[in-house]
């Protein structure tokens, strides 16, 4: 198993007056962000990314906008400095919001680059993006995942063709001239990943043969997992675990007591990720007809991604650790808890190749940070590498 | 009479009702709603056809959502043609007045008049001042607040409703998202045609209408060759649904000289 380690790069100083203003996202002016705490802040969390690479973990980053959960705004940056400070992660892209962007080739330019920067150690997630990235982006709700795929098909074109230029007139996309310099280290492009929650989710990315990573949702987990390999199989091929990927928040400690108060604080994302102004919750198009009328039957009730065992939504933002470990969310406690969480995860959807591992969330300091990431590296990561040994990359059958 | 016509590749579903002089009524961003007043009290003196918005009601969307607002002008122009329609009027509230207004400013013939029902689709002011209400920025009290002179007259319990008609607002909802996300429901070129509309033009408009101000109508009127500008006392953004009475009342004079 590879485990990527992942923080959003809180800015949680603004929390408190989000919290009480009702949104942490999209409204909350940038006046409470001070750029000398943020300027500490982004140091330190690309030291803690540092500190990975020399731990053995691999490395994941995210990107969100107009928020005060997320100081990333952009994967690729980020990746750059990553790229130049560690030697043998695998860097993963998780991801760019490729319906939000105007200009695919420049998301192929820019992955093709990363790529070649760190020597073949992109993996490039190429994702829809949460409802509440819409109106930062400004990008239309009702179309968007057609224009998602084509910008999926789009970069991907660029980044594998070699005896460009091409033309593309598509109905969002217009060039007459793609031909990108640099192209990718790995050929013909590095490995392409999606999230979601869905099964529709799961048997896409398997017509492609991508890894397919859903978000701190055991419930979702199972059945998209299920769906992708049933896919694979229809189309002639085995889906290993290294095409599935479960990110839980994690939080371990020498005792139990210690692990849990790392995971509660850790857990934070998983609170604060939600509140958000109610009109950017829920753009129209982006949500399924099914799930837009449950929700006016239930008089506007929307369910986050945190669901207990029997599928019931669990409210984000009140929920207890123990909640949050019950829901598969968070992954706390000793080395041995953790493992022992982690493997009946695993166990319960079939397998998974990939662990993305939310270390840090907001309150969790720079020395609480430090020892999870070497706690967990030292204690539970050489037996994830027993527990789903394969590393090598699945034969992938289907058509690109 | 609800009913499905093919146009073009298009197929549509419209509702027909009463006789006399046609008269076609586009409908707002919120949806035909055929079983609200206005639709009644028009087919006491016209025929009317009011047909659903491909992506709205019964009707798909065109080109699986490739379409976009001129698109449905030659759609709607297509259908007069179709149904033959002669020295009719040409009634189109919000959305539907947008739609309404790049009719006229490709061709006229068919319409004797125009009433323009607090119609979006224009830009008038600064690049950095809203014309139109964010409504996608609002939560559903402060849409109320903005689109209703009474907020408690807009208030539908969704609840109650079956699933057949939640489709339907859910449907219309994404499809208005799809026609007037960006630029923010207005062509950025239509204001430069509005001289084109050689007919009668009334504008419509409630006094307390917060998505665009009677202001807003101003400028349409200043635009289009001898409109003329009538606002509604007591009404918000949907003086049609608001004050049906009232709205008939005007529309009635103006485009027969008679009162309703």
């Amino acid at each position: 198993m590879r485990v990527w380690y992942f923080s959003e790069m809180a800015y949680h100083p603004a929390w408190e007056e989000g919290l009480k203003r009702g949104s942490l996202r999209v409204v909350l002016p940038n006046a409470n962000y001070d750029p000398e705490v943020g300027h500490q802040l982004l140091n330190r969390y690309l030291d803690e990314f540092r500190l990975c690479d020399e731990v053995g973990l691999d490395i994941m980053v995210n990107e969100h906008h107009s928020t005060s959960t997320c100081l990333t705004i952009s994967v690729p940056m980020a990746l750059a400095v990553i790229a130049r400070e560690t030697k043998r992660a695998r860097l993963l892209s998780l991801g760019t919001p490729i319906a939000n962007r105007p200009d695919p080739v420049r998301v192929a330019e820019e992955m093709a680059w990363l790529d070649v920067l760190s020597g073949g150690r992109l993996e490039m997630g190429l994702v829809k993006g949460a409802p509440y990235e819409i109106a930062p982006a400004n990008s239309n709700p009702a179309n968007l995942m057609r224009r998602y795929w084509e910008a999926h098909d789009l970069i991907l074109r660029a980044m594998s063709t070699t005896d460009g230029p091409f033309s593309w007139e598509g109905e969002f996309f217009h060039y007459r001239n793609v031909n990108i310099w640099p192209r990718p280290y790995q050929q013909p492009t590095p490995p392409v990943w999606m999230t979601g929650l869905s099964p529709e989710t799961g048997r896409m990315a398997a017509e492609r043969g991508h890894v397919v990573a859903t978000l701190l949702s055991l419930s979702a987990a199972g059945p998209m997992f299920a769906a992708y390999r049933k896919r694979a199989q229809e189309l002639g091929w085995t889906a290993g675990p290294d095409r599935f990927a479960y990110a839980g928040v994690v939080g371990v400690g020498t005792t139990r007591e210690e692990g849990l108060r790392r995971a509660n604080l850790a857990a934070d994302y998983v609170r604060t990720s939600v509140v958000v102004a109610e009109p950017f919750t829920n753009p129209p198009g982006y949500n399924s007809l099914a799930a837009n009328i449950a929700m006016l039957k239930s008089g506007g009730k929307r369910g986050g991604f945190v669901r207990d065992r029997n599928g019931n939504p669990v409210d984000q933002r009140t929920a207890t650790i123990e909640q949050l470990i019950e829901s598969g969310t968070c992954l706390a406690g000793t080395p041995d808890d953790v493992y022992s969480q982690i493997k009946a995860l695993h166990d319960s959807v079939g397998g998974f190749g990939n662990l993305l591992m939310f270390g840090q969330g907001g309150f969790l300091d720079h020395a609480d940070t430090v020892v999870n990431i070497t706690l967990f590296a030292e204690e539970v990561l050489p037996r994830l590498r027993e527990l789903s040994p394969s590393r090598v990359a699945t034969q992938v059958a289907a058509a690109q | 009479m609800t009913q499905t016509i093919q146009l073009g590749g298009a197929s549509l579903e419209l509702v027909e009702r009463g006789q006399g002089r046609p008269l076609l009524f586009l409908h707002a961003g919120e949806g035909l709603a055929p079983g609200r007043p206005w639709l009644d009290l028009l087919s006491r003196h016209y025929r009317v056809v009011a047909p659903s918005h491909p992506g709205y009601d019964a009707s798909p969307l065109i080109d699986s959502g490739a379409g976009g607002i001129d698109d449905l002008a030659y759609l709607y122009l297509d259908l007069a043609r179709e149904l033959d329609l002669e020295d009719a009027v040409l009634v189109g509230a919000d959305l539907g007045g947008w739609i309404a207004a790049e009719m006229m400013v490709r061709s006229t013939t068919r319409f004797s008049c125009l009433v323009l029902v607090a119609p979006l689709g224009i830009k008038l002011r600064g690049r950095d001042e809203r014309d139109i209400a964010d409504i996608h920025a609002m939560t559903h009290a402060e849409y109320l607040q903005a689109a209703w002179a009474d907020p408690a007259k807009g208030e539908v319990d969704y609840t109650a409703l079956p699933d057949s008609e939640l489709t339907a607002v859910v449907r219309g909802r994404e499809a208005f998202a799809l026609y007037g996300w960006k630029p923010y429901m207005h062509n950025p070129r239509l204001k430069r045609w509005l001289h084109r509309i050689d007919r009668p033009t009334l504008l419509l408009w409630g006094a307390q209408d917060g998505i665009v101000t009677p202001d807003y109508g101003e400028g349409w009127r200043q635009e289009i060759p001898g409109a003329r500008l009538d606002v509604i006392p007591a009404a918000g953004h949907f003086p049609h649904w608001e004050q049906p009475e009232a709205f008939i009342q005007r529309l009635s004079r103006f485009v027969d000289g008679r009162n309703a």
